[in-house]
């Protein structure tokens, strides 16, 4: 949902990232208001997942240039948590199971950081199974996911579902969606992007990285960008993922590199 | 010639230690000559014994130890060690020696006895021959000096067809002056027959509230618990071991199941200046289970060893076996895990996995996981593993809002949680689960 006078959520001008002395990064400039849904497309390598945890605060990743201002605020200063808490929230394109750990135990220590942050009381255990149990359904999920290790033998389309819960729960400014549909089923597929559709509000805005424009037509995007070695080459609105799809990337690369000639 | 005198200090050393013991209870006499006499020929192992290899006692060799003095301790000291589902169920002995104010056994059902040696009936005592210091692997050095040194037990003894419900805990608690200390508990287990019970066995010292405080007391705790599981018998047993920070702990664990039993033990050591746990299990009969589940949690200059056998002697057995480890500081850790199987034990399932999560860089671990297998029809697996916290889980958890330490936190805890939650007794799993992130973020 496009609107000229919403707020600025995220925008990051000429980013410059490397790994391991790496460049990765390569001058990303982009800019992401209230109630936008974006799509990053890229190939293989292009940078996209990296941007997708430099936001989130890897500590992998340096940033050597360029800033990234999130609500008013230098993220590029937080800590991973305060980002978090600040409003970020990353879905993981590959979940970290927690054997030991509950999945109703990690959410509600998860749920009651961000109360704390925000000064509210902490929720105890019944009150938090009341609130969860009550999100379960924006994935369709099982009560019975809550008694069982954090993503410990979930399946692929589970972990992806689980992510969407939390999302559900913490209510972030930004969801960065990192190849979420990747390894979905189509069933699988329509249960997370019908969470995301109903997670997406006026108020807050939906970052989606993904390799192929299927997930998009679930989760219709404003806006679609196409990263190549670290920078965004060409930006539009949806049409231009079904170009992408239509024409491979090759073409996207080619048009940039003879506009550089 | 410097080895030989090495030697003889160390023989030595452990005369010394014999003379320690309280004067002969006619009881035992024949017992504690038989073991005094092996003692002779015996010395405080050397790093160049193979079972000692990682573990040198040199620094025992420092200390004078005497023999324990007589303490009166308040119910008040001891209580926050009783369990809520044994408080009326548990056995106290101070400094070895029972301790009848400070137990409760009200609740127990008729069919089990809880004792110290001096209550048992004139008919067990009869049959006290064939169990007291009749395991095998008896002429161990520490289990020789402890049964020559023999002078009371605790006994806990289900009979035939009795299944005991109410878990029965025995409390060792060292309540040790300003000099250094030897106190040598000793307890013997008896499930007879198609019985089961639950057992809790505690190791602990009156030094400070939390026995993670820093105790500048220095005592030397050598147990030895003898079990014995008869045909088709059940015993689920918890060690648990919590010692002052200058304290030696060695301990024995020695259990013999005959056809059919099932044994499971969750071994709990908290460390002390040194430990070592020695667990032995001979399988005497077929269709034998056998479950070892263990969590090692240490930090500072703590040393803690775990030396396992598992002996199955007989087809059809099996044996599972999972050993953790939580080292912080610069401690140390080892395992050393036998899994013997004999031409005598076909169709044995065994697995045997130890592993280990350091989490500092001094941390360190000697780990040696070993199958011996003879038998040729057998499925068998070991492995052991040595990792630290994973970036990415940690990552993971920050992502969501957890500073770094409360993700280290939940993950330690995640570590110890899966040998925590196989306790039976469901508070020890609670208390003991605030105490691995308490302890291991003390240092």
């Amino acid at each position: 949902m496009i609107s000229k006078d919403s707020d600025i959520i995220l925008s990051v001008k000429n980013l410059t990232a490397t790994v391991e002395e790496t460049p990765i990064l390569k001058g990303l400039n982009l800019e992401i208001k209230a109630g936008e849904i974006h799509a990053i497309m890229g190939p293989n390598g292009s940078g996209k997942s990296t941007f997708s945890k430099i936001l989130a605060g890897h500590p992998d990743y340096e940033v050597t240039g360029g800033e990234v201002i999130f609500q008013g605020q230098n993220l590029l200063e937080l800590e991973t948590q305060e980002r978090a808490l600040a409003g970020i929230f990353l879905a993981f394109q590959y979940p970290i199971e927690i054997p030991g750990v509950s999945n109703l135990d990690f959410l509600r220590v998860a749920y009651n950081s961000h109360r704390k942050h925000k000064g509210l009381e902490e929720l105890d255990t019944f009150d938090f199974e009341d609130l969860v149990e009550e999100r379960l359904d924006v994935v369709k999920m099982d009560a019975s996911f809550l008694n069982r290790s954090v993503n410990e033998g979930f399946s692929g389309g589970e972990k992806k579902r689980n992510e969407i819960l939390q999302m559900a729960l913490l209510e972030p400014s930004l969801a960065i969606l990192d190849e979420t549909d990747s390894g979905l089923d189509i069933d699988a597929l329509k249960i997370v992007a019908n969470g995301v559709n109903q997670l997406a509000k006026p108020e807050n805005a939906t970052l989606m990285i993904t390799h192929y424009q299927r997930l998009l037509n679930y989760v219709v995007p404003d806006f679609v960008h196409v990263m190549y070695d670290g920078k965004i080459l060409q930006s539009g609105g949806k049409e231009l993922a079904l170009k992408l799809e239509d024409r491979g990337y090759d073409w996207a690369i080619e048009e940039h590199e003879a506009a550089l000639v | 010639m410097s080895t030989q005198f090495a030697t003889q200090e160390r023989v030595s050393y452990l005369t010394q230690l014999l003379n320690l013991r309280s004067p002969a209870n006619s009881d035992f006499s024949e017992i504690r000559d038989r073991a005094a006499v092996w003692l002779q020929e015996l010395a405080i192992p050397t790093t160049r014994d193979e079972d000692w290899r990682f573990t040198d006692l040199s620094s025992l060799l420092d200390i004078q130890f005497q023999a324990p003095p007589k303490v009166e301790i308040s119910p008040e000291t001891i209580a926050e060690f009783v369990l809520p589902e044994t408080a009326q169920s548990h056995l106290v002995f101070v400094n070895g020696k029972y301790a009848s104010t400070l137990s409760n056994l009200e609740a127990l059902p008729e069919g089990v006895f809880v004792g110290n040696i001096a209550q048992l009936s004139a008919q067990k005592r009869d049959r006290l021959g064939e169990y007291l210091a009749q395991q095998p692997g008896n002429e161990e050095v520490f289990t020789t000096l402890n049964t020559a040194s023999l002078s009371d037990v605790a006994i806990v003894w289900a009979a035939k067809n009795k299944a005991i419900e109410t878990p029965i805990q025995l409390l060792f608690v060292a309540a040790t002056g300003d000099a250094p200390t030897l106190v040598q508990p000793r307890c013997l287990v008896v499930a007879e027959a198609h019985s089961s019970l639950t057992l809790i066995e505690q190791y602990t010292s009156t030094t400070a509230g939390c026995p993670d405080a820093k105790g500048d007391r220095v005592y030397f705790t050598n147990s030895v618990a003898e079990l014995w599981v008869a045909d088709n018998a059940q015993i689920e047993h918890v060690r648990m071991q919590r010692d002052a920070g200058n304290a030696f702990h060695i301990g024995k664990t020695a259990v013999t199941q005959s056809r059919d039993s099932r044994y499971t033990c969750h071994a709990i050591g908290f460390g002390s200046k040194l430990s070592r746990h020695n667990l032995d299990v001979f399988q005497a009969g077929e269709g034998t289970q056998t479950t070892l589940n263990g969590l090692t949690l240490i930090s500072g200059q703590q040393v803690a060893d775990t030396h396992s056998t598992i002996a199955l002697n007989c087809p059809n057995g099996t044996a599972n076996q999972l050993h953790k480890c939580i080292i912080d500081g610069s401690a140390h850790g080892i395992f050393d895990g036998r899994v013997c199987v004999p031409k005598a034990a076909q169709l044995t399932n065994a697995s045997q996995l130890n592993r280990n999560l350091l989490l500092s860089p001094k941390a360190r671990v000697n780990t040696k996981p070993q199958l011996e297998i003879v038998a040729d029809n057998v499925k068998c697996a070991h492995g052991a593993t040595v990792s630290q916290l994973e970036e990415d889980e940690v990552f993971y958890l920050q992502s969501r809002g957890l500073d770094r330490q409360a993700s280290e936190h939940l993950l330690v805890d995640a570590f110890g949680a899966e040998i925590l939650q196989q306790i039976p007794v469901s508070s020890i799993g609670k208390i003991l689960s605030q105490c691995v992130s308490c302890r291991t973020y003390l240092t």
